[in-house]
């Protein structure tokens, strides 16, 4: 008899942990499937000086970031300084990838707010934000010696998450 | 509320615009697969809509690149493997089977499995419990004489 209450109760209880879950998650963070595989490739210039090339190809034998931004991004603006302040530690190069931005624009706001990028490269039509799954900007890509992405902030980063993920991994992949 | 209003009005102002500048009639044929092909997934932008009905900046670049390959001769499936590349299964609105995806696809047959073994052993229960309360002779003589004196 006691059954009947507790199945019941205890279905609920299930329920609602599950629940209460699904509240916690955010679905605006979707598992980027190219961790763990190699960064696409690019060539793209740079935006202080369009007469220079940048080859993500350089890159490698360096751990480094790739950060996604562009002038016209409100949450750009959030994370700017905690960018400005984690380059100024100098533990690993950021390259900005100014997405589907004028480059005169992203001089501008580069000059305003401080430059945390030791290169910055224009993507004027998006095709290497979308060959690196970019819906959102900012992101935050963490890439290994060997080309390899390891981990991808959505969304502008936080002190959080680079204390917590962004320079434990870089420390540990730059041994 | 007003606000909103006037916002998406605006909005909807400037969606049409951006339609009109992407030269859409360019090749029917190809228009109308790209339109049945995106209508399968998911704008990662405004994830509520397909790719086909998003006005986001990224659905129009990504239909755009969509048109493109299909220029190019290449299949719905290797398209739908180029963004799924990308952006993970999460873009298809039919997730295939997987190990992962297991649960969602048979959950439903293994509830319902489930719910056929309570129903089985319910009924065979309540059967017992039927015939464990067999009348007494005297409720059987009472019932009898009341059959007979109704007709």
């Amino acid at each position: 008899m006691k059954a009947k209450f507790v199945i019941p109760l205890a279905l609920f209880l299930v329920l609602v942990v599950f629940l209460g879950i699904g509240l916690r998650l955010n679905p605006r963070e979707v598992p980027s499937p190219l961790i763990g595989k190699p960064a696409p490739q690019f060539q793209l210039t740079d935006v202080h000086d369009p007469s220079k090339v940048f080859s993500s190809h350089d890159m490698l034998g360096k751990v480094w970031l790739l950060n996604v931004y562009a002038s016209w991004c409100e949450s750009c603006r959030d994370e700017h300084p905690l960018l400005v302040a984690f380059s100024g530690k100098r533990l690993v190069p950021i390259v900005g990838l100014d997405y589907k931005d004028k480059p005169e624009d992203a001089r501008k706001w580069l000059d305003q707010m401080g430059n945390p990028y030791d290169l910055s490269v224009s993507d004027l039509d998006g095709r290497v934000g979308i060959n690196y799954g970019v819906y959102g900007v900012p992101e935050t890509y963490v890439i290994d010696k060997s080309g390899i992405i390891r981990d991808k902030i959505i969304g502008p980063v936080t002190t959080k998450s680079l204390d917590e993920r962004v320079i434990p991994l870089v420390k540990e992949l730059s041994q | 509320m007003k606000r909103l209003l006037l916002a998406l009005i605006l909005l909807s102002a400037f969606t049409c615009q951006a339609k009109e500048a992407v030269p859409d009639a360019a090749d029917p044929a190809i228009e109308k697969r790209m339109i049945a092909l995106s209508e399968n997934l998911r704008c990662l932008v405004c994830q509520n809509e397909s790719l086909a009905a998003s006005q986001a900046e990224l659905a129009l670049d990504l239909k755009q690149e969509i048109r493109e390959m299909m220029k190019k001769g290449e299949s719905d499936k290797e398209i739908v493997a180029y963004l799924v590349h990308r952006y993970g299964d999460f873009v298809l609105y039919k997730p295939p089977v997987k190990s992962t995806t297991l649960l969602l696809w048979y959950g439903p047959f293994l509830f319902l499995g489930i719910g056929l073994v309570v129903l089985f052993f319910t009924i065979k229960k309540r059967q017992n419990q039927i015939a464990e309360t067999p009348l007494s002779r005297d409720e059987e003589q009472r019932a009898q004489s009341l059959l007979e004196h109704n007709q």
